[in-house]
């Protein structure tokens, strides 16, 4: 089911890089970003705000240009595409939003939300037709009874049902890629997991590719354990691991301090856990972004004359992992 | 002014006349055009000094709107219909409830204050920082704008900030978390022996969300306030209550010490929640959710309130709402079937059967 073996990823994007504002007050809000998602894997994106983690999610989307770097589907640039195959990408590629109080068109029904890409991609032959095509997404994504709420406007559902209706609206033109930005983070907590599940059921049954992003290192452990986390930071990612080894044996020490800080359901766990003290709060600003790693001014094993003059890149580390810190690479010998 | 009593609680933890904030029956509904929204239903507990609650439960339990009650800051379109909120401090009993204007005004902030979850919209904007401090001192006791600078630098420096940097400031020109600091500062600004705290944490980041944990529970080791937290994240429970109390369509379901509510909770809903939430530290875990979701506050199913997604219901639940009775030492929960929960606390959801009807 799983074709990991063929070459080509399914999505790769090479020194991807997105600055916004005018000439004079530029941010580089994605810099230098490469990483592959293989054919039914998934990867992590997690990070705090600001880090540029959705832009990130759109660039791969496609609903962003990106200032420089290439995005790849199957192997091809996006922005290089005929249209016939860009309109291709379009359709396998889709994304779900955050909040979905706003991305749902209040004036429509839930048939309407639905069927309009149906129709637009003529995938449908007839209304009854996409009626029967509702029914079954609703089905797939564990909305019941179907009949009852696609007569339905979008404020008559609860959280949780619109998300479903999102994801079943993703699902109409048979995506073979996901982007989940923060797609369960508005929803209650009792119900997060079984639309976590879900989402995990369409990877298994309908071979879907993921791209999670979340700021949630709790969720993202739970849905990618066989996947893979990469951790961004100001614009770059700085560590990127299988998600067992990324939580429990992390490498870049802003992974570790995050970890460290997490408070966790549990009380006994959550008091007696290790914290590592930063050396500043201060998230640093986009637009004065300190020399050398970016993470220098808050990094607790920073080294003076190394750490704030040279920018470590985003290396291997010979087990599979990747992590961009010039002590990891010190203590590992690597030669970069 | 001559009282009954309160109502002892007999899984409260001391005599409720030592603590700082008894709640009993309390009883609030808002008006809406398709009728009328049981927000709150009944709720009763204490607050000792220097203790700190959190309310925990989904949105719509009605904790946010029990909080406001509280301190009487509901909309017009709210009423608090029956109840008491008995505040107590040097030995004076007061119902916050029957206070008049000016008793309200030294109950809140000075007796009770509050850091509200939207923290930009906690400020007024086209004022700084240091006229926000001046304005809330002022309007409780006479202070001199040195004075009041002096305390607020104080009380700055405690939150981690720099005062002569945000004194002068705007509160745009703050961030989340500095922002929300702030409000903590300002909230201790008079001194008051009790805060509530409604989502302190939600919204920020995990590296900002650790540092106002970690203050909190500092200047509650210094200061000895008591706290009552309103949030749906667990993990701020499990960091900083040693009471807890799960909300569910506007009740207290379940009243225990931090460690019951996590290790041995005795109400589904409780037991769902705790499943339902993933922890960072260690292996993977199996979780599950509830099924469903809560009941429209408007049109309540009869019965326990939770019946419809409690995989151990049975038809009594249907009929009749189970009242919070005393468990344990300190703990209480409203369920027919506590006892049943224990047994079969450790089976996956899925596979919780409900009890037969003859069984309790």
């Amino acid at each position: 089911m799983i074709q990991a073996t063929s070459q080509v990823p399914l999505i790769e994007v090479r020194n991807l890089s997105r600055a916004f504002g005018s000439r004079r007050h530029r941010i580089w809000a994605v810099d230098d970003v490469s990483f592959r998602v293989p054919h039914g894997d998934i990867l992590c994106l997690v990070g705090e705000s600001g880090c540029g983690k959705t832009t990130t999610g759109k660039l791969v989307a496609g609903l962003l240009r990106p200032t420089s770097g290439e995005m790849l589907f199957e192997g091809r640039n996006i922005w290089e595409m005929e249209r016939s195959e860009f309109k291709r990408y379009r359709t396998a590629v889709q994304l779900i939003h955050q909040d979905p109080y706003a991305s749902l068109n209040p004036m429509h029904t839930i048939y309407d939300i639905i069927t309009a890409p149906l129709f637009r991609h003529n995938l449908v032959s007839s209304r009854a037709h996409a009626w029967e095509r509702c029914v079954e997404l609703f089905n797939i994504v564990g909305l019941t009874p179907p009949e009852d709420l696609l007569r339905k406007h979008p404020h008559e559902l609860s959280g949780g049902q619109r998300q479903r209706v999102s994801v079943a609206r993703a699902l109409t033109v048979n995506p073979s890629f996901i982007v989940a930005d923060e797609a369960v983070s508005m929803v209650d907590v009792s119900i997060r997991v079984s639309l976590l599940t879900m989402l995990g059921r369409l990877r298994k049954e309908f071979d879907v590719t993921f791209l999670f992003i979340t700021h949630d290192l709790a969720l993202a452990k739970y849905f990618a354990w066989d996947g893979r986390i990469a951790v961004m930071y100001v614009g770059s990612v700085i560590e990127l691991a299988d998600t067992p080894r990324l939580i429990n044996d992390p490498l870049h020490p802003y992974t570790q301090a995050l970890l460290s800080a997490v408070p966790e359901a549990d009380p006994e766990l959550t008091r007696s856990k290790q914290r590592i003290p930063l050396r500043s709060q201060d998230i640093p600003s986009l637009l004065n972004l300190p020399t050398g790693c970016r993470f220098h001014p808050r990094c607790p094993q920073f080294i003076e004359g190394l750490c704030d003059v040279q920018r470590p890149a985003l290396v291997d580390t010979g087990d599979g992992r990747q992590v961009a810190c010039h002590l990891v690479a010190r203590e590992r010998g690597m030669i970069k | 002014m001559e009282t009954t009593p309160t109502r002892q609680l007999p899984w409260s933890k001391g005599q409720a006349r030592y603590a700082l904030i008894s709640v009993r029956d309390m009883h609030i509904e808002y008006w809406a055009e398709r009728g009328q929204v049981k927000a709150v239903r009944g709720v009763d507990f204490d607050i000792f000094p220097g203790e700190s609650l959190s309310l925990i439960g989904e949105s719509g339990s009605g904790k946010t709107t029990l909080g406001l009650g509280l301190i009487r800051l509901l909309v017009k379109t709210a009423d608090i219909t029956r109840g008491q909120v008995i505040y107590r401090r040097n030995g004076v009993e007061q119902d916050v409830l029957k206070l008049d204007p000016d008793g309200l005004r030294h109950f809140r902030w000075q007796e009770c204050a509050m850091v509200f979850q939207a923290a930009q919209s906690a400020f007024n904007p086209v004022l700084r920082i240091r006229d926000q401090m001046y304005e809330t001192v002022k309007a409780h006791r006479p202070a001199t704008r040195a004075e009041v600078n002096a305390l607020a630098s104080e009380l700055l420096e405690r939150v981690q900030l720099e005062p002569s940097r945000v004194l002068r400031a705007y509160p745009h020109e703050l961030s989340g978390g500095m922002r929300q600091r702030v409000l903590i500062a300002m909230a201790l600004l008079l001194n008051p022996p009790l805060i509530i705290l409604d989502e302190p944490t939600t919204a920020l980041d995990i590296l900002t969300q650790r540092t106002i944990i970690d203050l909190l529970r500092a200047l509650q080791n210094d200061l000895n306030f008591a706290m009552m937290f309103i949030s749906h994240d667990l993990s701020l429970a499990a960091e900083l209550a040693n009471h807890v109390a799960t909300m569910y369509a506007g009740r207290i379901v379940e009243y225990g010490t931090v460690n019951q509510i996590f290790y041995e909770p005795r109400h589904p809903y409780t037991l769902g929640l705790i499943r339902a939430v993933p922890t960072v530290t260690g292996g993977f875990e199996d979780l599950s959710s509830i099924a469903g979701t809560p009941p429209d506050l408007i049109d309540l199913p009869p019965g326990c309130k939770f019946h419809l997604r409690c995989p151990f219901a049975t038809r009594r639940c249907q009929q009749e709402e189970p009242d919070l009775i005393h468990i344990g030492p300190e703990h209480a929960a409203a369920c027919f079937y506590w006892q049943e929960v224990e047994r079969q606390a450790d089976r996956p959801w899925e596979e919780i059967k409900a009890p037969s009807e003859g069984d309790v």
